[in-house]
């Protein structure tokens, strides 16, 4: 295999020798094999005061139990608070962020003063960490927060690998960055298509993805188009009378042609396993993957892919290769082309989705082990979809577990042979080509 | 603060900033497109020295729009810009990004501060957050509704700027969505083709009444709302709330409809100053605003009005 090109840019990280691998936990489950499949922190949602208000956010008492699991492992919770308050809101933040306290949430990913301030006042022990929402891209702005007790800022995606450099090289403070998944076409926070589409707060959680919808772009044929006024005109204007009223249904000269896709500012989804380097290497502290309301599935894929890469360079930085398994790995769980942002360079036409989109992730979660039997090499299986004799499946677990086997003969707990694994949850067994272990995953295609 | 709420008009050029301050603003904000986004026009520091010195000649303000979301690159140009406005005596910088609260702390300490986040100043405490860091007003989302901006008034320590009038940004991306666009239809468009003058607009699949401008510049890509917020029937309630500040957003209309509107808002301010006890709103002043109102575009109450969810 080629050599890796060697990583232009240098930083330092503030706290960690190896860069933190964060992941998004829609619900306690989530959490659990995010954790499992070797995620470092994980960042999860309350019943107040994050962005996402339609995910199964998580009661104190899933938070407490989150914190516990997460703890064998050595991993942390975060909580994203990461709304843009409104008056409303203002009463009940020193409650709740006391709670989080109390339930041994590690940090706070907040956007707003007016949760920051009393994060630092009312639960001291919370860490605050600056959200993307509020669009950092510049050093001075990183050290104002630094100076205000923020030990972490997470970046606006717009930043580059450069000017992260530039930031790493200025502030000593933890730098988190978006590495993987779906990302907002604006600046984060600076839309509201969804209050004005359809009176749902973007930024307390109740964005409606208008982006992504479909539109059709025109230019304004008429003379006397509201609007830009050059100099020349303008004195011109200041001689010569009012302009004429504007006269209804003038022209709207379309700037497509019928085949053509509509316009839509949906972004392709953000991947950088193929930068590991340039990004440990730049110094990130904090790798972020999106997805708080993506599939069990697609956490534990992405996660699990991640860290065998973050582990193998930093195992042997001369030596590491990109796996071309690892690529494949990925694409199992992508419902989005990928791209890599604003790491390298702008986003271009080839960065956006204009064709009709494909969302389906081509693969399902069939099954979880729960047992494995070393001497017989049978499997207990809970079933997660539909699977049966014949099917090709593959199985997947962290530290790089990984087989394809076709579904053989099938049984229930009483050994009583099934034609089909057809319950959720349901316990079947089966024999497996390779040692499994608990919590090892098992998907199929989709057909 | 005075009792009478100041009338603020964003500016594009000296002419305009003449002609509003006749039509009877009696402050405006200007910028540098560099430095400040969604300007009516980008002028450089001689002519907001000239601005300014006419402003100041007619004894009104003339604040500096720096509300980018600023790069490292930008973050380093600050120094100088803000030195700058500092000695030609400008009375007040608007920003967002916090570098530029700490440039202008440190060199044009003179120069007063507005916080100046658009659709994300949603609260008092947030507000007073940044009246402690030196911001002397705070220029509200307009995405708040009337309750919101009413309540919010008392609990400030700082000054409350209200848009009353004219369009909104909704959307804000650093990429470039237009050209993007035409090239993927293989219809590429030259730099600088996609601006402000060029009249574009989007319109929704679902949403066939609604134009949304769209235009691109060296900040990204803008959208604008389709209807223009016109708050003129109910400024006494924003007049008696005692907000300090009312701006009419110029951006995208013509400067004759822009007088007519800062006129006419003009006349509503004065009379409702003269005796608010005996004030009421004349139909005759929406005409005159009506009667050069774009018919595509809806005059509305933006946000003032409207029940949000999440």
């Amino acid at each position: 295999m080629e050599a890796m090109a060697q990583p232009k840019y240098k930083g330092k990280r503030y706290r960690l020798d190896k860069p933190e691998l964060l992941a998004p936990a829609g619900n306690l489950e989530k959490l659990k094999f995010a954790v499992h499949y070797g995620a470092d922190a994980v960042y999860i949602g309350g019943q107040k005061y994050g962005l996402r208000s339609n995910a199964d956010n998580f009661s104190f008492e899933e938070m407490k139990e989150g914190v516990e699991f997460a703890a064998k492992y050595g991993a942390k919770v975060f909580v994203a608070t990461n709304i843009y308050a409104h008056n409303e809101d203002i009463e009940g933040i020193e409650e709740y962020l006391r709670s989080l306290q109390d339930a041994g949430i590690a940090a706070i990913i907040a956007a707003d003063p007016a949760i920051i301030e009393v994060a630092k006042r009312a639960a001291p022990k919370l860490e605050v960490h600056l959200s993307t929402q509020q669009s950092t891209l510049n050093w001075q702005a990183v050290k104002f927060w630094k100076d205000e007790g923020l030990p972490r800022v997470v970046l606006g995606r717009e930043t580059s690998l450069e000017e992260i450099a530039t930031i790493k090289e200025h502030v000593d403070i933890e730098i988190e960055a978006f590495i993987h998944g779906a990302m907002c076409s604006s600046f984060s926070g600076r839309c509201v298509l969804s209050n004005h589409f359809t009176d749902r707060d973007s930024n307390r959680g109740g964005c409606c993805q208008s982006c992504r919808w479909k539109y059709d772009l025109f230019e304004d044929g008429r003379e006397d188009a509201a609007g830009w006024v050059s100099e020349e005109d303008q004195l011109m204007q200041q001689a010569a009378p009012a302009p004429a009223p504007f006269k209804p249904g003038v022209t709207q000269i379309p700037l497509f042609q019928p085949q053509d896709n509509p316009f839509t500012m949906g972004s392709k989804d953000l991947c950088m396993l193929e930068h590991i380097p340039d990004l440990i290497e730049v110094g990130i502290d904090s790798f972020k993957i999106e997805g708080r309301m993506k599939s069990i599935h697609y956490v534990a894929t992405v996660v699990n892919v991640y860290r065998q890469a973050i582990d193998s360079y930093m195992a042997d930085p001369e030596n590491y290769v990109l796996k071309p398994e690892w690529i494949e790995e990925i694409n199992k769980a992508a419902n989005r082309p990928l791209n890599t942002g604003f790491f390298y360079d702008t986003p271009d036409h080839e960065d956006h989705i204009y064709e009709p989109e494909e969302k389906a992730v081509p693969y399902d979660f069939a099954g979880l082990v729960m047992e494995y039997d070393e001497e017989t090499g049978i499997a207990v299986i809970q079933q997660r979809n539909h699977f049966k004799p014949g099917d090709e499946i593959e199985f997947f677990g962290p530290d790089g577990t990984f087989f394809k086997q076709a579904v053989g003969r099938i049984e229930d707990q009483h050994g009583q042979e099934l034609d089909a694994a057809r319950h959720p949850l349901q316990l079947v067994r089966m024999k497996v080509d390779q040692p499994v272990r608990f919590f090892d995953m098992m998907r199929k295609r989709k057909n | 603060m005075s009792n009478k709420p100041e009338l603020l008009a964003a500016a594009g050029s000296t002419a305009e900033v003449r002609a509003y301050l006749d039509a009877g603003a009696n402050a405006v904000v200007v910028g540098e497109d560099r430095f400040g986004m969604r300007l009516p026009g980008s002028m450089t520091l001689e002519e907001i020295r000239e601005a300014a010195e006419l402003t100041h000649s007619r004894g009104s303000s003339i604040y500096v729009c720096v509300n980018n979301l600023m790069t490292n690159e930008l973050s380093n140009d600050l120094p100088d810009y803000i030195r700058s406005l500092g000695e030609i005596g400008i009375d007040a910088v608007e920003f967002n990004d916090p570098s530029v609260l700490t440039a202008v702390k440190e060199h044009a300490p003179k120069v007063k501060l507005h916080w100046n986040a658009e659709m994300t100043a949603t609260n008092y405490s947030t507000a007073n957050y940044w009246g402690n860091k030196g911001a002397s007003r705070v220029i509200l989302a307009r995405e708040l509704n009337m309750d919101e901006v009413t309540e919010m008034k008392p609990r400030l320590e700082l000054e409350a700027q209200v848009q009353i009038h004219g369009m909104t940004n909704i959307y804000h991306s650093k990429r470039r969505l237009v050209k993007s666009y035409m090239a993927h239809q293989g219809r590429p468009v030259e730099e600088g083709n996609l601006g402000k003058e060029r009249g574009l607009f989007l319109i929704e699949a679902e949403r066939q009444d609604e134009k949304y401008p769209i235009y691109e510049d060296m900040n990204g890509t803008h959208i604008m709302s389709s209807e223009d917020i016109c708050i003129l029937e109910d400024l006494h309630l924003l007049m008696a709330a005692g907000v300090d500040s009312f701006k009419v957003e110029t951006l995208l209309k013509p400067r004759h409809y822009n007088e007519i509107v800062l006129r006419t808002y003009r006349k509503a301010i004065d009379t409702y100053a003269a005796d608010p006890s005996s004030y009421a709103f004349q139909e005759e002043w929406l005409d005159a605003i009506r009667e050069v109102q774009d018919p595509e575009r809806e005059l509305s109450f933006g946000f003032f009005y409207k029940e949000q969810v999440y």
